[in-house]
C-alpha cells in the first residue's frame, strides 16, 4: 500500500467541512446522523426546536430513537439520564440558554452527580443568536456548566472540528456539554488537525501576547494577529476548545512564553474561559490577563454581525485591547 | 437466586414490612438526623415492591433483566437502604452508619456509592423523568423488565412532575407504575394548607395515566394494585396510595413535625414495643 491510501485512511470524517463556512449546528446535524448510523446505541432528544439545533436530520432517519419531548427542558435531561441508565448514548439539544440554565439543576442532581453518560449539545449560544435578542442569547452558560463536578465543556471554532467533537464524545463515558452556534464560522483548524478532549490547539505562541480563544472568536482572534504582525508584535493563537478541564500544561507553557495573555470568547468574561485562564494562572503562575467577552451586559437584538461589534468582539477590539496594553506597559 | 415470591403471602409481607419499619428507626436513631415521616408512609409499598413484585438480584444488580426502582422522593432514603440491606444487597451492620462521614449510606441515596440504588435522588420532582428514560430505553431493547418509581404528594407540587406525566402519558409508557405516596402532610404542614394537591387521581387521569387509588397500608390492596397495573396496555399506571406519615409509631403518626425528626432512645424503645419487635 503506498502512503497516498494511508492518508486516505488517516483523513478524519468529515474533512469536507474543512473548507467551508458552516454554522457549527449544521455541522452537529451531519455529524450526528452519520453518529447514528455507526452507533446503534445513539439516542437523541430535543425540546421543540430540532429544526434549529439540526437534530431533525437525525429524527427523519431514526424515528425510534428520536424523542421529541415538547417546550419541557426540565424533563428532557431526566427523560436523557434514564436512556442513559439502559446502556444508551442519548444526545440532548435545544437552544443554551434553555439547555443550561431552564435544567440546570437537573444537569446537576440528575447527570452529573450520577455520572451519568448524557451529551448535552446546545446550539443558539452567544449573541451570534442575533435578532431574538437577550432572551435567547446564552452568555452564562459555559459558567453555570463549567462549576458543576463531572462535567465537561467543550465549544468547537469551526465545522470540522465540531464533527470531531461530536464522534469524541459519543466515546466518552460522562456528562459533556458542547456549545454551538446559529451563525456560519469560517473554517480555521488545519486538515490534519486531530480533537481530543482536554487538549488545546497551539496555532503558535506569541513572544509578546498569546491569545487563548475558543468557538467563534477564534477565526477572530487569527485575525487579529494577522494585524498585529504585521504591527510588528509576536502574536499567538490558541484554540482552547475544550474549557473543562483546561488543559493547563497549554496555558501555563504560554503564560511562560508571553508577555501578555488574552482571552477571547463570545460569552460573559465572567465565569466563562477567560475565568477558567485566570483561575489557573493567579494560583499557578500570575500573569496579566486581558479579557474579550461581554461585560456583565445582556446582549439584544440586531444582526450577528452588528452585535459582534456592539458588544466588541471584533478582531479589531482584540488588536486595540492589546496594542492598549503596550502603550501603558511598553515592551 | 430472584427474590419476588411466587405467590403474594400478604402476611409474610406484612411481616417483613415491620422488620423494614424497626430497621428504619433504628438508623435514624443511631443517625440523629434523616426522615421519619416519609420512610414510613412508604413502609408497605415498598416491601411489597421488594419482597413480592420486582424481578432483581441482590447479588448481580446489574442484572440487565431486573425491574428498576426510582426513589422520586430521596429523603426516604433510610427505607430504601432497609429493604436493600434485607434483599442482601448489602450488610445490615452498615446501617448504624447511616450518614456518617465515610458511610456509602448519604443522607440522600448516591448511585455512585451503593449498588441497587439505580440514580442518585434528593432533589424532589426528577425521579419520574428518570423512570420515563428508563422505560423508553426498556423499550427500545424489548426488554419485559418494568419500571417503578415513588413520589411524595407534596412533591408532586413540583413543575417538572408534570412534564413527566405528560410524557410517560404521550409515549404511552405502559412499562412503568408511579406510586404516589399521600400522606397529606409536608415540611411545613398539610399538602391543602401548603399548597393543594387533589384532586390526585384526577390529575393523572387526565393526563392520560390509568390510576388506582389504594390504602397504602392494606398490603393486599397494595398486592392486588401492583398485579394489576402490569395489565395495563397503552399507559402507565399510578398508585395513589392513601397513606399516613410515620404509620406504625402511633406517637409520631400524622404529626408533619416528624417529617425530619429522628426518634430519641426513649421513643425508639417505646416504637419497638409497638411495633412488636424486639430489635431483631
Amino acid at each position: 500500500m503506498g502512503s497516498r491510501d494511508k492518508e486516505t485512511e488517516n483523513k478524519p470524517q468529515g474533512s469536507d467541512f474543512c473548507a467551508q463556512s458552516v454554522a457549527t449546528r449544521d455541522a452537529y446535524g451531519s455529524a450526528l446522523l452519520e453518529l447514528g448510523r455507526r452507533n446503534e446505541h445513539v439516542v437523541v432528544l430535543d425540546a421543540d426546536l430540532s429544526g434549529s439545533t439540526k437534530t431533525a436530520k437525525f429524527a427523519k432517519a431514526f424515528p425510534d430513537r428520536f424523542f421529541n419531548m415538547g417546550i419541557a427542558e426540565q424533563d428532557m435531561i431526566g427523560t436523557a439520564g434514564g436512556l442513559s441508565l439502559t446502556g444508551k448514548i442519548p444526545f440532548a439539544s435545544t437552544f443554551a440558554v434553555f439547555e443550561t440554565g431552564r435544567a440546570w439543576e437537573q444537569i446537576r442532581q440528575t447527570l452529573c452527580y450520577s455520572g451519568l453518560n448524557v451529551k448535552l449539545v446546545a446550539t443558539h449560544a452567544g449573541i451570534t443568536v442575533g435578532e431574538d435578542g437577550a432572551s435567547h442569547q446564552a452568555l452564562e452558560d459555559i459558567a453555570l456548566m463549567r462549576v458543576i463536578p463531572n462535567m465537561t465543556v467543550i465549544v468547537p471554532s469551526d465545522g470540522f472540528e465540531t464533527k470531531q467533537v461530536i464522534d469524541a464524545i459519543a466515546d466518552y463515558k460522562l456528562p459533556v456539554y458542547v456549545r454551538l452556534g446559529r451563525a456560519k464560522v469560517p473554517p480555521v483548524m488545519p486538515a490534519d488537525y486531530r480533537f481530543e478532549i482536554g487538549k488545546a490547539y497551539k496555532f503558535n505562541l506569541g513572544r509578546d501576547v498569546t491569545i487563548i480563544s475558543t468557538g467563534i472568536m477564534v477565526s477572530k482572534a487569527l485575525q487579529a494577529r494577522e494585524s498585529l504582525q504585521r504591527k510588528g508584535l509576536d502574536a499567538g493563537v490558541i484554540n482552547m476548545s475544550t474549557i473543562k478541564p483546561l488543559d493547563t500544561d497549554a496555558v501555563l507553557e504560554a503564560a511562560k512564553f508571553s508577555k501578555l495573555i488574552i482571552t477571547a470568547e463570545e460569552h460573559s468574561v465572567i465565569g466563562g474561559l477567560g475565568g477558567a485562564v485566570s483561575e489557573f494562572l493567579a494560583e499557578h503562575y500570575p500573569t496579566h490577563v486581558l479579557k474579550i467577552g461581554t461585560r456583565d451586559t445582556f446582549g439584544c437584538s440586531g444582526t450577528p454581525d452588528e452585535l459582534i461589534k456592539l458588544f466588541g468582539l471584533t478582531s479589531e477590539d482584540i488588536v486595540k485591547a492589546i496594542n492598549g496594553f503596550f502603550e501603558k506597559a511598553p515592551r | 437466586m430472584e427474590t419476588p415470591i411466587q405467590a403474594p403471602d400478604i402476611l409474610s409481607l406484612t411481616e417483613q414490612a415491620r422488620i423494614v419499619r424497626i430497621e428504619i428507626l433504628k438508623m435514624l436513631t443511631a443517625s440523629g438526623s434523616g426522615h421519619t415521616g416519609g420512610s414510613l408512609s412508604a413502609a408497605d409499598i415498598v416491601t411489597a415492591l421488594y419482597f413480592h413484585k420486582m424481578k432483581h438480584r441482590p447479588k448481580d444488580p446489574a442484572w440487565q433483566g431486573r425491574d428498576r426502582f426510582i426513589l422520586s422522593k430521596g429523603h426516604a432514603a433510610p427505607l430504601l437502604y432497609a429493604v436493600l440491606a434485607l434483599s442482601g444487597y448489602f450488610d445490615k451492620t452498615l446501617l448504624a452508619n447511616l450518614r456518617q462521614v465515610g458511610c456509602v449510606l448519604q443522607g440522600h441515596p448516591s448511585s455512585k456509592l451503593i449498588e441497587g440504588v439505580e440514580v442518585s435522588t434528593g432533589s424532589l420532582g426528577q425521579g419520574l423523568s428518570i423512570a420515563n428514560g428508563i422505560s423508553l430505553g426498556l423499550r427500545l431493547d424489548k426488554s419485559s423488565s418494568r419500571v417503578y418509581c415513588l413520589l411524595g404528594d407534596g412533591e408532586t407540587q413540583e413543575g417538572q412532575v408534570w412534564e413527566a406525566a405528560m410524557s410517560a402519558g404521550h409515549y404511552m409508557l405502559d412499562n412503568l407504575c408511579a406510586i404516589i405516596d399521600a400522606n397529606d402532610l409536608q415540611i411545613d404542614g398539610k399538602c391543602a394548607d401548603v399548597m393543594k394537591v387533589e384532586p390526585i387521581a384526577k390529575k393523572w387521569e387526565s393526563f392520560n395515566w390509568h390510576v388506582f387509588e389504594i390504602n397504602g397500608h392494606d398490603m393486599e390492596e397494595i398486592v392486588k394494585a401492583l398485579d394489576e397495573a402490569e395489565k395495563i396496555k397503552g399507559k402507565p399506571s399510578v398508585i395513589v396510595a392513601r397513606t399516613v406519615k410515620s404509620k406504625g409509631v402511633s406517637f409520631f403518626e400524622g404529626k408533619a413535625e416528624y417529617h425530619g425528626l429522628t426518634p430519641t432512645k426513649e421513643e425508639l424503645e417505646k416504637a419497638l414495643l409497638e411495633l412488636g419487635g424486639n430489635g431483631k
